[in-house]
């Protein structure tokens, strides 16, 4: 039975969360995103699991890396300014390789900004975001049923790369309403030796500790780490391609800024232009080789974001700036309209057109 | 048969410390183990060690470790504890660790009663970065960056911890002590078992706050820091026992 629900985005993250089998939340209340972190405040101890607001979000995810180091399925989630407070401890759990989903409910920067949506946490997400090299893998869902099902497959994800997963989702998607099911929200469980679990019946402790003094040992571990990104490079991109077979103009979006992006699409389309939809699902590994094949057929490219443009330069390095790159963008909680997409669509096509 | 009246605590690794002579970490290391001994919990003991100079006492005691970022070790043990509650936390934390980046971390973990112990090595200096000020540091006394002494009116007052954390009611045991003399060990690793028995006992959260000399960065040889932590320290930070609800 595929018996759909109807839930605000943030909701679905929780619930299928708990379906993925994580027991643990630890996190702090900001806009967008609290709907999540009530939804594990009920939800977790109906389930034997545990919820607790820490006193902030560095206390959170620190108490995340604890947590995950002891062998647990965890999360927490927060918005912008918040996320920024976790780039130091999503360091640490990179370097610690320490699997756990972060979710970022992103809302309008810089500062304190705002409370509407946006999409400006992208290089924050995708390059590193704290110190030293490393990377989440970083998920974008555009649907509340992709934000259940995405949810299950970052807690797969990161038990399987011990790799922590950062879910980047927006204002719009967190509280949007939509109906959605949970049949796909599997826990795939690994083993975790090295989780420091007490010594029990072992007979060496596990130790994790990210200090490494020895230069020539801290480049073992960035080399060991750098094969790991490099193999999820090659195994776990994802992306959606619609209508790119013919698509002369291919618009590039992700998240809530695909929604509307195929919707001016769509129009163009009836209208009988070649546009396409490239969106990337995974924007860290980049679907690089996906947009490349994508783009082939295109003379010109249309990034859209709720941003001044941040994923832009990730597609014009993926196709090698071979093409013309156009760009629209909001920012502040601003939304542009799918009109404003189309008439830019129309814009870039008309005079190549002929029309 | 001979009777062995002195041993390496199992619950320490075979291996020499880097701390530098006359240092005291190496003495409350091996309190901290002789309990772990003693209450038979080095297979259920999950230590969380700070950035200080015990950031390496992960190699020293020999149960399992995580190393936390500078001062979350109480946020890091909470989500250890929380995911565990059957085995044994601590955290081993020095005076900047705790008192200045991490004085959120241990206030809250405190008053949420988190059932874990702390270890709160007070040395009144930032040891590993080469002697710097830190909240304990006392009142005119002379560090790399309080080169003219600290001045209250601008680099304010040391810290009380103890105190500070006896007020909140999730704290069910903290005392201070020192570790200048036999005497002075012996009731220091009386009130770390207790600490310990009270995170057994499912009460709260427990802190012993253990004054301790830190030569090198005070710039005195091992004998002339215990004598000036006795005078100097002493007055600042009075031992004792701040909050015991376990009799209550
Ligand atoms: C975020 C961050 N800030 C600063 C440092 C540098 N640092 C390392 S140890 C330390 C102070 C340690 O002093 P204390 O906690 O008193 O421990 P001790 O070394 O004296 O035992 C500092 C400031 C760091 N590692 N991380
Ligand atoms: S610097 Fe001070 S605290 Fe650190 S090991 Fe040396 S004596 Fe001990």
């Amino acid at each position: 039975m595929l018996e759909k629900v109807l839930m605000k985005g943030n909701e679905a993250i929780g619930e299928a969360a708990i379906a993925a089998g994580c027991r643990y939340y630890f996190g702090y209340p900001i806009t967008p995103q609290s709907e999540l972190i009530e939804y594990m405040a009920k939800r977790l101890p109906e389930v034997g699991g545990m919820f607790l607001q820490a006193e902030s979000e560095v206390a959170a995810i620190n108490m995340v890396y604890g947590a995950a180091g002891a062998g647990a399925r965890v999360m927490t989630s927060s918005s912008s300014p918040g996320v920024s407070l976790k780039q130091e401890g999503i360091s640490y759990i990179a370097a610690g390789e320490l699997p756990c989903v972060i979710v970022n409910i992103m809302r309008g920067g810089p500062g304190l900004g705002g409370i509407q949506p946006g999409q400006a946490d992208y290089f924050q997400a995708t390059k590193g975001g704290g110190h030293g090299d490393y990377h989440c893998i970083v998920i974008a869902p555009n649907s509340v049923q992709e934000m259940a099902d995405l949810t299950a497959l970052a807690f797969n994800l990161a038990d399987r790369y011990r790799n922590p997963v950062m879910i980047l989702g927006d204002g719009a998607l967190g509280q949007m309403m939509e109906p959605v099911n949970f049949d796909s929200c599997k826990a795939m469980l690994t083993d975790k030796p090295w989780a420091t679990t007490g010594m029990g019946t072992r007979d060496k402790p596990n130790s994790i500790n990210t200090l490494q003094l020895q230069p020539e040992k801290l480049e073992e571990v960035n080399v060991h780490l750098q094969a790991k990104y490099a193999l999820l490079q090659t195994q776990e991109t994802r992306s959606e391609a619609i209508w790119t077979d013919d698509a002369e103009l291919l618009v590039v979006a992700y998240g809530i800024s695909s929604r509307i992006a195929l919707s001016a699409v769509k129009r163009a389309r009836d209208q009988g232009m070649k546009v396409g939809l490239f969106r990337p699902i995974t924007l860290w590994p980049f679907p690089k080789s996906e947009l490349a094949d994508a783009v082939k057929m295109a003379s010109a490219v249309l990034v859209v974001e709720l941003s001044s443009g941040q994923m832009i330069e990730d597609v014009n390095l993926a196709i090698r700036c071979s093409k013309q790159v156009y760009f629209q963008g909001r920012t502040g909680g601003m939304m542009m309209k799918s009109s404003d997409i189309y008439d830019q669509i129309l814009q870039i096509i008309a005079p190549q057109g002929g029309n | 048969m001979s009777n062995k009246v002195f041993a390496r605590p199992r619950a320490l690794t075979d291996v020499a410390t880097h701390y530098c002579p006359g240092c005291q970490h190496g003495i409350v290391h091996r309190l901290v183990a002789e309990v772990i001994d003693e209450l038979d919990i080095q297979r259920k003991t999950i230590g969380v060690v700070p950035v200080g100079c015990s950031v390496l006492a992960d190699q020293y005691f020999n149960v399992d470790c995580q190393q936390a970022a500078h001062g979350r070790a109480p946020a890091v043990a909470t989500g250890i504890k929380r995911v565990h509650p059957d085995k044994v936390v601590f955290t081993y934390q020095g005076d900047g660790d705790i008192a200045a980046i991490g004085t959120a971390e241990i206030v809250h973990a405190a008053a949420r009663g988190e059932k874990i112990t702390t270890i709160f090595v007070n040395n009144a200096i930032y040891g590993m970065t080469g002697g710097q000020m830190a909240p304990t540091t006392l009142a005119n006394q002379i560090t790399a960056t309080t080169p003219k002494g600290r001045q209250e009116d601008s680099a304010g007052s040391p810290i009380q911890l103890s105190e500070m954390l006896a007020t909140l009611r999730g704290a069910k045991y903290i005392e201070r002590v020192s570790v200048n003399s036999p005497a002075q060990m012996a009731k220091a690793k009386a009130a770390i078992k207790k600490a310990f028995e009270t995170q057994l006992s499912g009460a709260g959260f427990a802190m012993v706050e253990v004054l301790a000399t830190c030569p090198t960065n005070w710039g005195k040889t091992p004998v002339e820091a215990t004598r000036w932590l006795n005078e100097n320290m002493l007055p600042q930070f009075p031992l004792g026992v701040y909050k015991n609800a376990n009799e209550v």
